[in-house]
C-alpha cells in the first residue's frame, strides 16, 4: 500500500514541532494540517487537540514530528523518537527536512496495540550520497516496504473552494462513504477554528499553518452586516404590506387575475417579490447552493437597478421623454397608412392572383374599418402618452426588467389592431380547413369517430354526399383568398411576437444569469473546483515523490448551468416544428404563453 | 527515465510516445499528436482568400476581402484554441488515481483526474470509426451501488489515436501500477 500524506505548502519552512492532522480512515492517508512548535508541554498540545477536535467536529490528531534542523540544532533524533510514546498513536510519522534540500524524508513507525516500541522503520530519503552496490541494496529492501506520496496543497485554496457536484450533507445509504479527496477538502474545510490562531498570539501554544493577511475594510464589512439586519426587517414589513394588498380579493376576481398573469410588468413583479423575500429572509443561508442563491439573487438585482438608473438618467435628461412621445404618433400613423395601402393591394390582384372579388372585399373592408378605428384610438390617446411614458420611465427605478417589461406591455397594446387581423384571420382560416379536413373524409365515405379516436368508414346518404361535395367545393375555392390574408396577418405578428420574444429573454436573461457565481469563478477561480489536478514536483530517482495538487476550477458553462436562478424560461418549450404545424393548421400563438413560442 | 519513441496514428502519421517514470508507482505517458503541415493551412487559406476575391471581382466591394482577413485569422485561433491538440498526456499514480490531460496549441490545458476509488480497469477497445475499426485506450469507472458494473467508460488519447503497438505497451505499464496497488 502506498501512504499518502497530504501536505500543506505554508508549511514547508516551518520550524521543527509536531504535526497535528486528521488520518482519512479507510484510504491510507493523512491530511496535515498544522505544525505546533518547540517548546511545548505535552498536556497542552493534547487539551488543544481536544479543544479543537470539539470545536471543529474533525478527529484531529497528533500526526508525528517535524524536523526542520538549523544551525546548532543537532541530535534531536532521539528526542523526536521519544516523543511518539508521549503521543501514542498507531503510527508515527517522522517527517524531516534538511535546510538547502527540497526532498523530504519520512519514517514511518508502526506500533503494536500493547504499546510495544516501535519496530519497523522506514526511511525514503532524498539527496542520499549512496554509490555502487550499497544503493542497490537499499533499493530492493524499500521495493517491499511502505512507500510514501507527498501531497503538497495550498490550504488557503482548498479551505475555500467547493468541491463540485455538491453533496448537500445527506449521504447515499449505497454509496459507503465520500470519495478520498472529498473528505480531504471537508476536512480542510472543517477545520476552520484551528487557523484562528495567530502566530503573533501570546499562548502557551506556537503553530504555522494558513494565516490570513488580515481582513481588509472589515470595520466597513462590520458596518454593513450591521446595518443589513433593520434593512432586512424593513423589506420584510413593507412585503408583508404588499402581501397583503395583492390578497384583497378584488383581486383575486376574474379579469384582474386574468390580467396579471398576461402582463409582463405583473410576472416581473411577482418574481421579484419572490426574490426579495428570500433576500430578506433572517435565516442565514444554510449550505452552499442556498448561499450562492442568495449572492446571485442580491449581485444580479443590484446590477438591475444600476441599469435601470442609467436608463432614467438618459430618459429625463434633454427632454428625451417628450421626442419619444412625439415620435410615436406618426410612428403608429405611418404603420396604419402602410397596413393601409397593404389591404388595398389585397383586395385587388395581389402578385397577379385572381382572389374570389366578393370575399375580398368583404375582407379588406372590415379590416379597413379596423384600421380606421384604431387610428382614432391613438389620436384619442395622443396626449396622454407623454404622461404615460414619465411615470413609466420611472418604473426603471425598480430596475431595467421593468423598464423591459412595461415596454413589452406598452407594444403589446399598441400594436392590438395588428392581434385583432391576425385572430380574425386565423380562426377564418382554422374554420376553413377543419371544414375541408372533415368534408374530405366524407368525400371518400368515412369520419371521425369521436368516442375511439380514429377515422372510421361511413355510409352517407345521396343526400349527404351531394350536399357535402359542394360544400366542399366552395370551401377549397374560397380558401386561397383567407389563406392569404391570413397570411399576410400572420407575417405581421410574428414581428410583434419577435420583438415582445427579444424583450422577455433579455429580461428573463437578467433576472436569471448567475452574475455572482461567474465573477467568482473569473476573479477566484479555486472557489468553485471541478476537481484537482496534479504535477509531479521532483523526480529524482530514489525520492519519495511529490506531487503539487491544484484546484481544477469549474468550466464557464457548468456555473451558470448549476447556478442559474430558475425562472419561467427554463421550462420545455414546444420544438420549431410544433410552432410551424401550429401555424398551418391556423392556431393562435401567443408570446406570453411560456410553453410556446417564445421564439428562442 | 525517459524513453521516447516514434510510433504511427491510425492514419499513417508520425507520433512519439513518452513514457517517464517518476516512481515505480508513478508514471506519465505523453503523445505528440503530429504537427499541422504548413501546405494544408496555406490551401485553406488560398481557398478563402480567392473565394472572397471572386466575391469582391463581381460586387467591387472591398468590405469583402477584409472580411476575408478577420475571416481566416479568426478561424485560425479559435482552431489552435479550441481544436489542434499539441499533447495528449496520461498520469498514473497508484492508488491515487489517473490524471487525462490534454494540451492544446495555444497552450490551453484541459485536466481530469479521475480518483482511484472509481476506476474498475484499463483496457483497450475496438471501435468503429467511419469506414474502419480502431483499437483505443479506455478506462472503465466502476458504479457507486454495482461494484461489479461498468457505469461509464472514459477513452484516453482521444484526438492523436496512437495505434496497437504503441497502445499495447502503455497498457501493459499501466497493468503493472493497477495491479500493485
Amino acid at each position: 500500500m502506498v501512504l499518502k500524506i497530504f501536505f500543506p505548502q505554508c508549511c514547508n519552512r516551518a520550524d521543527s514541532g509536531l504535526l497535528v492532522g486528521r488520518w482519512i480512515s479507510g484510504h491510507e492517508s493523512a491530511v496535515v494540517l498544522a505544525v505546533i512548535h518547540y517548546p511545548f508541554i505535552p498536556g497542552q498540545v493534547k487539551q488543544y487537540v481536544q479543544q479543537m477536535q470539539t470545536r471543529s467536529g474533525v478527529e484531529l490528531s497528533v500526526l508525528g514530528s517535524w524536523s526542520l534542523p538549523k544551525e546548532g540544532q543537532e541530535g534531536m533524533e532521539s528526542f523526536l523518537r521519544d516523543l511518539s510514546t508521549i503521543f501514542p498513536q498507531k503510527r508515527w510519522l517522522q517527517i524531516s527536512r534538511q535546510m538547502g534540500k527540497t526532498g523530504f524524508i519520512c519514517n514511518v513507525l508502526n506500533r503494536d496495540h500493547d504499546g510495544e516500541s516501535a519496530q519497523k522503520v522506514k526511511r525514503k530519503k532524498k539527496h542520499e550520497d549512496v554509490k555502487g552496490d550499497e544503493g542497490e541494496e537499499d533499493k530492493e529492501e524499500e521495493e517491499e516496504e511502505e512507500k510514501v506520496i507527498f501531497i503538497h496543497y495550498e490550504q488557503r485554496k482548498v479551505m475555500m473552494s467547493q468541491l463540485h457536484p455538491i453533496e448537500n450533507g445527506l449521504q447515499d445509504p449505497k454509496t459507503d462513504s465520500p470519495s478520498e479527496l472529498r473528505q480531504m477538502f471537508q476536512t480542510v474545510a472543517q477545520s476552520q477554528p484551528l487557523f484562528f490562531m495567530d502566530k503573533y498570539d501570546d499562548g502557551p501554544l506556537k503553530s504555522t499553518h494558513w494565516q490570513s493577511e488580515g481582513r481588509e475594510a472589515s470595520i466597513i464589512v462590520e458596518l454593513l452586516k450591521q446595518a443589513s439586519v433593520p434593512l432586512c426587517l424593513l423589506v420584510t414589513w413593507l412585503l408583508s404590506l404588499w402581501t397583503w394588498i395583492c390578497n384583497i380579493r378584488i383581486f383575486s376576481l376574474y379579469p384582474f387575475c386574468f390580467l396579471s398573469s398576461k402582463l409582463s410588468t405583473c410576472v416581473q413583479l411577482s418574481y421579484r417579490t419572490e426574490h426579495m423575500r428570500t433576500l430578506s429572509s433572517p435565516r442565514p443561508a444554510a449550505g452552499h447552493t442556498q448561499f450562492m442563491r442568495k449572492a446571485n439573487i442580491f449581485v444580479s438585482f443590484l446590477v438591475d437597478v444600476a441599469l435601470g438608473m442609467l436608463l432614467i438618467s438618459w430618459l429625463y435628461r434633454d427632454n428625451h421623454i417628450s421626442m419619444l412621445a412625439n415620435t410615436l404618433v406618426p410612428a403608429a400613423d405611418h404603420v396604419a397608412k402602410q397596413l393601409e395601402e397593404l389591404l388595398q393591394w389585397l383586395m385587388g390582384a395581389p402578385a397577379g392572383l385572381k382572389m374570389n372579388r366578393a370575399l375580398d372585399q368583404v375582407l379588406g373592408r372590415f379590416f379597413l374599418y379596423h384600421i380606421h378605428l384604431w387610428i382614432s384610438y391613438i389620436h384619442l390617446m395622443s396626449p396622454f402618452i407623454e404622461g404615460i411614458f414619465w411615470y413609466g420611465g420611472l418604473s426603471a427605478c425598480l430596475g431595467l426588467t421593468f423598464a423591459l417589461s412595461l415596454l413589452s406591455d406598452m407594444v403589446a397594446l399598441l400594436t392590438f389592431h395588428i392581434y385583432c387581423f391576425y385572430v380574425y384571420g386565423a380562426r377564418l382560416y382554422c374554420l376553413k380547413i377543419y371544414g375541408l379536413s372533415s368534408l374530405w373524409r366524407l368525400f371518400r365515405g368515412k369520419k371521425w369517430n369521436v368516442l375511439r379516436q380514429r377515422v372510421d368508414s361511413c355510409s352517407y346518404d345521396l343526400d349527404q354526399l351531394f350536399i357535402g361535395t359542394l360544400l366542399f367545393t366552395i370551401l377549397l375555392f374560397l380558401l386561397p383568398t383567407t389563406a392569404l390574408y391570413y397570411l399576410v396577418f400572420t407575417l405581421l405578428r410574428l414581428v410583434v411576437v419577435l420583438f415582445q420574444g427579444v424583450l422577455h429573454l433579455s429580461v428573463d436573461f437578467i433576472n436569471s444569469f448567475p452574475l455572482f457565481a461567474v465573477g467568482l469563478r473569473v476573479c477566484r477561480f479555486y472557489r468553485l473546483a471541478e476537481g484537482v489536478k496534479f504535477r509531479v514536483l521532483c523526480d529524482e530517482p530514489g525520492t519519495a515523490l511529490h506531487l503539487l495538487m491544484e484546484i481544477n476550477p469549474l468550466k464557464v458553462s457548468t456555473v451558470v448551468q448549476t447556478y442559474r436562478t430558475p425562472t419561467y424560461s427554463c421550462y420545455p418549450k414546444d420544438s420549431w416544428a410544433a410552432l410551424v404545424k401550429k401555424l398551418f393548421v391556423g392556431e393562435l400563438i401567443y408570446p406570453w404563453r411560456h410553453k410556446t413560442t417564445k421564439t428562442d | 527515465m525517459m524513453e521516447d519513441e516514434a510510433f504511427t496514428d491510425i492514419n499513417g502519421k508520425t507520433i512519439s510516445l513518452d513514457c517517464q517514470s517518476h516512481s515505480s508507482f508513478c508514471r506519465e505517458f505523453t503523445v505528440s499528436s503530429p504537427k499541422t503541415s504548413m501546405a494544408k493551412v496555406m490551401v485553406y487559406t488560398c481557398c478563402v482568400w480567392l473565394l472572397s476575391y471572386t466575391v469582391f471581382f463581381f460586387t467591387q466591394n472591398t468590405a469583402v476581402l477584409s472580411a476575408a482577413i478577420v475571416i481566416t485569422l479568426v478561424s485560425m485561433m479559435l482552431h489552435i484554441h479550441f481544436v489542434k491538440v499539441d499533447h495528449e498526456s496520461l498520469l498514473v499514480i497508484g492508488s491515487l488515481g489517473i490524471q487525462l490531460s490534454s494540451n492544446y496549441a495555444s497552450g490551453r490545458e484541459t485536466t481530469t483526474f479521475i480518483e482511484m476509488n472509481k476506476i474498475k480497469d484499463i483496457v483497450i477497445n475496438e471501435a468503429i470509426y467511419m469506414h474502419q475499426i480502431i483499437y483505443f485506450l479506455c478506462v472503465l469507472l466502476k458504479d457507486p451501488s454495482e461494484p461489479d458494473a461498468v457505469s461509464s467508460v472514459v477513452p484516453l488519447f482521444q484526438s492523436s489515436k496512437p495505434r496497437l503497438n504503441c497502445l499495447v505497451k502503455i497498457y501493459k505499464s499501466c497493468q503493472e501500477i493497477l495491479s500493485k496497488c
